[in-house]
Protein backbone atom coordinates (compact mmCIF):
# COMPACT_ATOMS: atom_id res chain seq x y z
CA UNK A 1 0.00 0.00 0.00
CA UNK A 2 2.79 2.21 -1.18
CA UNK A 3 0.32 4.09 -3.22
CA UNK A 4 -2.01 5.37 0.38
CA UNK A 5 1.24 7.59 1.29
CA UNK A 6 2.23 9.02 -2.04
CA UNK A 7 -1.49 10.12 -3.06
CA UNK A 8 -3.17 13.50 -1.97
CA UNK A 9 -6.87 13.00 -1.72
CA UNK A 10 -9.83 15.38 -1.70
CA UNK A 11 -12.68 15.43 0.12
CA UNK A 12 -15.49 16.76 0.21
CA UNK A 13 -16.33 17.77 4.08
CA UNK A 14 -20.05 17.67 3.81
CA UNK A 15 -22.14 20.22 5.81
CA UNK A 16 -20.21 22.81 7.74
CA UNK A 17 -21.80 25.98 9.70
CA UNK A 18 -20.37 29.05 8.52
CA UNK A 19 -21.11 32.28 9.99
CA UNK A 20 -20.15 35.68 8.37
CA UNK A 21 -19.44 38.57 10.61
CA UNK A 22 -18.49 42.03 9.71
CA UNK A 23 -18.20 44.59 11.61
CA UNK A 24 -15.42 46.75 13.56
CA UNK A 25 -13.10 43.56 14.44
CA UNK A 26 -11.40 46.00 17.08
CA UNK A 27 -14.50 46.64 19.16
CA UNK A 28 -14.53 45.19 22.73
CA UNK A 29 -18.45 44.07 22.19
CA UNK A 30 -17.27 42.19 18.91
CA UNK A 31 -14.25 40.48 20.02
CA UNK A 32 -16.25 39.07 23.39
CA UNK A 33 -19.17 38.10 21.07
CA UNK A 34 -16.93 36.16 18.63
CA UNK A 35 -15.22 34.62 22.07
CA UNK A 36 -18.60 33.33 23.29
CA UNK A 37 -19.58 31.99 19.55
CA UNK A 38 -16.45 30.18 19.07
CA UNK A 39 -14.20 30.50 22.40
CA UNK A 40 -11.35 32.24 20.26
CA UNK A 41 -10.36 35.41 19.73
CA UNK A 42 -10.40 37.50 16.64
CA UNK A 43 -6.88 36.70 14.60
CA UNK A 44 -4.91 39.92 13.17
CA UNK A 45 -4.56 40.17 9.63
CA UNK A 46 -5.03 37.21 7.49
CA UNK A 47 -5.05 35.10 10.52
CA UNK A 48 -6.91 31.81 11.02
CA UNK A 49 -7.54 30.16 14.34
CA UNK A 50 -9.36 26.74 15.36
CA UNK A 51 -10.75 25.66 19.19
CA UNK A 52 -12.21 22.49 20.63
CA UNK A 53 -15.74 23.23 18.79
CA UNK A 54 -15.06 25.81 16.08
CA UNK A 55 -12.89 28.21 14.19
CA UNK A 56 -12.45 32.25 13.12
CA UNK A 57 -10.82 32.99 9.99
CA UNK A 58 -9.49 36.97 8.90
CA UNK A 59 -11.35 37.35 5.47
CA UNK A 60 -11.00 41.36 5.14
CA UNK A 61 -10.42 44.32 7.53
CA UNK A 62 -13.71 44.46 8.48
CA UNK A 63 -14.59 40.34 7.95
CA UNK A 64 -14.58 37.47 9.93
CA UNK A 65 -15.78 33.77 8.63
CA UNK A 66 -16.88 31.94 11.74
CA UNK A 67 -16.80 28.01 11.46
CA UNK A 68 -19.39 26.64 13.96
CA UNK A 69 -21.00 22.84 13.97
CA UNK A 70 -23.61 22.84 11.57
CA UNK A 71 -26.43 22.63 13.74
CA UNK A 72 -24.83 25.98 15.37
CA UNK A 73 -25.17 28.74 12.60
CA UNK A 74 -28.79 29.66 13.43
CA UNK A 75 -28.11 29.88 17.08
CA UNK A 76 -24.35 31.18 16.52
CA UNK A 77 -25.69 34.19 14.48
CA UNK A 78 -28.64 35.05 16.69
CA UNK A 79 -26.03 35.33 19.78
CA UNK A 80 -24.16 37.57 17.26
CA UNK A 81 -26.79 39.45 16.32
CA UNK A 82 -28.04 39.73 20.57
CA UNK A 83 -24.53 40.72 21.67
CA UNK A 84 -24.39 43.43 18.57
CA UNK A 85 -27.73 44.88 18.60
CA UNK A 86 -27.59 48.38 18.31
CA UNK A 87 -24.42 49.06 16.81
CA UNK A 88 -23.26 48.85 12.87
CA UNK A 89 -22.35 45.06 12.23
CA UNK A 90 -23.70 41.94 10.02
CA UNK A 91 -24.29 38.87 10.96
CA UNK A 92 -25.29 36.23 8.52
CA UNK A 93 -25.87 32.43 8.14
CA UNK A 94 -24.03 31.64 4.91
CA UNK A 95 -23.48 27.94 5.47
CA UNK A 96 -25.52 26.72 2.38
CA UNK A 97 -23.90 29.15 0.35
CA UNK A 98 -20.22 27.19 0.49
CA UNK A 99 -18.75 24.29 -0.02
CA UNK A 100 -15.69 22.93 2.32
CA UNK A 101 -12.83 20.47 1.24
CA UNK A 102 -10.18 18.57 2.74
CA UNK A 103 -7.09 17.65 0.55
CA UNK A 104 -4.41 15.65 2.14
CA UNK A 105 -2.06 14.24 2.04
CA UNK A 106 2.33 14.60 1.19
CA UNK A 107 2.02 16.95 -1.50
CA UNK A 108 -1.12 18.53 -0.75
CA UNK A 109 0.38 22.19 -1.24
CA UNK A 110 1.54 21.77 -4.49
CA UNK A 111 -1.95 20.78 -5.72
CA UNK A 112 -3.29 23.99 -4.62
CA UNK A 113 -0.35 25.98 -6.00
CA UNK A 114 -0.55 24.29 -9.47
CA UNK A 115 -4.53 25.62 -9.46
CA UNK A 116 -3.46 29.27 -7.98
CA UNK A 117 -1.75 32.21 -8.41
CA UNK A 118 -1.13 32.52 -5.05
CA UNK A 119 2.71 32.05 -2.95
CA UNK A 120 1.95 29.17 -1.57
CA UNK A 121 5.57 28.76 -0.55
CA UNK A 122 5.65 27.76 3.27
CA UNK A 123 7.52 30.78 4.17
CA UNK A 124 4.81 32.76 2.62
CA UNK A 125 1.65 31.11 3.93
CA UNK A 126 2.36 29.14 6.96
CA UNK A 127 -0.04 27.29 9.36
CA UNK A 128 -2.31 29.82 11.20
CA UNK A 129 -2.89 31.64 8.07
CA UNK A 130 -5.78 32.16 5.49
CA UNK A 131 -5.07 32.93 1.66
CA UNK A 132 -8.09 34.00 -0.32
CA UNK A 133 -7.24 34.00 -3.96
CA UNK A 134 -8.58 32.15 -7.34
CA UNK A 135 -8.70 28.44 -7.97
CA UNK A 136 -8.39 27.79 -11.57
CA UNK A 137 -11.87 29.56 -12.61
CA UNK A 138 -13.34 30.44 -9.24
CA UNK A 139 -12.93 32.31 -5.92
CA UNK A 140 -11.79 30.50 -3.14
CA UNK A 141 -9.87 30.49 0.03
CA UNK A 142 -8.05 27.70 1.87
CA UNK A 143 -5.61 27.19 4.66
CA UNK A 144 -2.87 25.04 6.35
CA UNK A 145 -3.84 22.92 9.84
CA UNK A 146 -0.74 20.95 9.55
CA UNK A 147 1.56 18.94 7.18
CA UNK A 148 0.07 18.10 4.26
CA UNK A 149 -3.62 18.69 5.96
CA UNK A 150 -5.28 21.33 3.99
CA UNK A 151 -8.55 22.92 4.15
CA UNK A 152 -10.63 24.64 0.50
CA UNK A 153 -13.90 26.56 1.12
CA UNK A 154 -15.55 27.79 -2.47
CA UNK A 155 -18.91 29.02 -3.35
CA UNK A 156 -21.30 25.49 -3.56
CA UNK A 157 -22.48 26.75 -6.97
CA UNK A 158 -18.96 25.90 -8.22
CA UNK A 159 -18.10 22.92 -5.58
CA UNK A 160 -18.13 20.16 -8.61
CA UNK A 161 -15.65 22.33 -10.68
CA UNK A 162 -13.46 23.05 -7.32
CA UNK A 163 -13.52 19.64 -6.89
CA UNK A 164 -12.70 18.20 -10.25
CA UNK A 165 -10.18 20.71 -10.48
CA UNK A 166 -8.42 19.32 -7.40
CA UNK A 167 -8.94 15.92 -8.17
CA UNK A 168 -7.06 16.45 -11.35
CA UNK A 169 -4.26 18.41 -10.15
CA UNK A 170 -3.83 15.38 -7.61
CA UNK A 171 -4.07 13.09 -9.60
CA UNK A 172 -1.03 14.74 -11.96
CA UNK A 173 1.04 14.40 -8.61
CA UNK A 174 3.79 16.26 -7.26
CA UNK A 175 5.84 18.60 -8.96
CA UNK A 176 8.70 19.40 -6.69
CA UNK A 177 8.68 22.96 -6.08
CA UNK A 178 8.53 22.76 -2.06
CA UNK B 1 2.88 40.56 -14.84
CA UNK B 2 1.76 43.08 -12.66
CA UNK B 3 1.96 42.64 -8.72
CA UNK B 4 0.28 44.74 -6.70
CA UNK B 5 0.15 44.22 -2.88
CA UNK B 6 -3.11 45.43 -1.03
CA UNK B 7 -2.81 47.75 1.28
CA UNK B 8 -6.18 46.35 2.65
CA UNK B 9 -4.46 42.95 3.51
CA UNK B 10 -1.16 42.62 2.56
CA UNK B 11 -1.12 40.33 -0.01
CA UNK B 12 0.76 40.70 -3.07
CA UNK B 13 -1.66 40.11 -5.05
CA UNK B 14 -1.08 38.65 -8.98
CA UNK B 15 -2.52 40.51 -11.70
CA UNK B 16 -5.66 38.26 -12.25
CA UNK B 17 -6.57 38.34 -8.56
CA UNK B 18 -7.55 42.13 -9.11
CA UNK B 19 -10.13 44.06 -11.12
CA UNK B 20 -9.06 46.97 -12.44
CA UNK B 21 -11.18 50.24 -11.48
CA UNK B 22 -9.61 52.98 -14.03
CA UNK B 23 -8.14 56.00 -13.50
CA UNK B 24 -7.46 57.18 -10.09
CA UNK B 25 -8.54 60.59 -7.79
CA UNK B 26 -11.72 61.71 -10.47
CA UNK B 27 -13.21 64.58 -9.66
CA UNK B 28 -17.02 63.93 -9.74
CA UNK B 29 -18.97 66.15 -11.59
CA UNK B 30 -23.14 66.03 -10.99
CA UNK B 31 -25.93 68.41 -10.98
CA UNK B 32 -25.28 71.99 -11.40
CA UNK B 33 -21.97 71.76 -13.11
CA UNK B 34 -21.55 72.87 -16.61
CA UNK B 35 -21.44 70.31 -19.79
CA UNK B 36 -17.84 70.62 -19.91
CA UNK B 37 -16.94 69.62 -16.46
CA UNK B 38 -19.36 66.57 -16.91
CA UNK B 39 -17.54 65.71 -20.29
CA UNK B 40 -14.48 65.73 -18.56
CA UNK B 41 -15.28 63.87 -15.90
CA UNK B 42 -17.40 61.05 -17.52
CA UNK B 43 -15.17 60.78 -20.77
CA UNK B 44 -11.71 62.63 -20.57
CA UNK B 45 -9.47 60.05 -18.97
CA UNK B 46 -5.69 60.39 -18.64
CA UNK B 47 -4.09 57.38 -20.99
CA UNK B 48 -0.31 57.99 -20.19
CA UNK B 49 2.63 56.21 -21.42
CA UNK B 50 4.65 56.46 -18.30
CA UNK B 51 3.57 57.12 -14.56
CA UNK B 52 -0.40 56.64 -14.00
CA UNK B 53 -2.79 56.73 -10.86
CA UNK B 54 -5.27 53.61 -10.74
CA UNK B 55 -8.22 52.09 -8.62
CA UNK B 56 -8.11 48.51 -8.03
CA UNK B 57 -9.92 45.94 -6.45
CA UNK B 58 -8.63 42.82 -4.53
CA UNK B 59 -11.77 41.24 -6.10
CA UNK B 60 -10.29 37.73 -5.89
CA UNK B 61 -8.98 38.18 -2.22
CA UNK B 62 -10.07 40.68 0.65
CA UNK B 63 -12.58 42.41 -1.80
CA UNK B 64 -11.58 45.94 -0.70
CA UNK B 65 -10.32 49.11 -2.76
CA UNK B 66 -6.96 50.76 -3.22
CA UNK B 67 -5.15 53.12 -5.24
CA UNK B 68 -1.71 52.06 -7.30
CA UNK B 69 1.26 54.00 -9.26
CA UNK B 70 2.58 52.84 -11.77
CA UNK B 71 4.16 52.77 -15.12
CA UNK B 72 1.72 51.66 -17.78
CA UNK B 73 5.15 51.24 -20.00
CA UNK B 74 7.25 49.46 -17.80
CA UNK B 75 4.69 47.75 -15.01
CA UNK B 76 7.07 49.37 -12.38
CA UNK B 77 4.82 49.96 -9.26
CA UNK B 78 5.80 52.83 -7.14
CA UNK B 79 3.41 51.90 -4.54
CA UNK B 80 -0.02 50.95 -3.45
CA UNK B 81 -2.28 53.30 -0.85
CA UNK B 82 -5.62 53.19 0.59
CA UNK B 83 -8.98 53.99 -1.41
CA UNK B 84 -9.98 56.29 1.33
CA UNK B 85 -7.86 59.55 -0.23
CA UNK B 86 -8.44 61.97 -3.11
CA UNK B 87 -4.79 62.36 -3.68
CA UNK B 88 -1.25 60.38 -3.63
CA UNK B 89 -0.02 60.25 -0.16
CA UNK B 90 3.39 62.11 0.50
CA UNK B 91 5.64 58.65 0.27
CA UNK B 92 3.97 57.71 -3.14
CA UNK B 93 4.96 60.75 -4.49
CA UNK B 94 8.40 60.77 -3.42
CA UNK B 95 8.81 57.08 -4.87
CA UNK B 96 7.88 58.17 -8.37
CA UNK B 97 10.03 61.31 -7.99
CA UNK B 98 12.95 58.80 -7.28
CA UNK B 99 12.43 56.58 -10.36
CA UNK B 100 10.95 59.31 -12.65
CA UNK B 101 12.16 62.82 -11.65
CA UNK B 102 9.93 65.57 -13.22
CA UNK B 103 6.89 63.67 -13.16
CA UNK B 104 3.79 65.38 -13.48
CA UNK B 105 0.10 63.57 -14.23
CA UNK B 106 -2.76 66.15 -13.82
CA UNK B 107 -2.30 68.48 -10.80
CA UNK B 108 0.30 66.39 -9.21
CA UNK B 109 3.63 66.24 -9.31
ZN1 LIG C 1 -6.63 42.65 -0.15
Amino acid sequence: MAEATTTVTVRDLGAQGMVTLRGDLADETLIKAVRKVTGLTVPGQRGFRRGKSGAVAWMSPDELLLLVPEDKAGSAVADLDRALDGQHHLAVDVSDARAMFAVEGPFAREVLAKCSPADLHPDSLPEGEIRRTRLGQVAAAFWCEGDGIWRVIVFRSVAGYAQALLERSARDGAVGAF
Amino acid sequence: MLILTCPNCGIAAEETELSPGGEAHLHRHGPGSSDGEFEEYLFLKENPRGVHFERWRHSHGCGKWFHAARDTATLQVFGTYSAQTTEPPQHIRDAITAARPGWRWRDFS
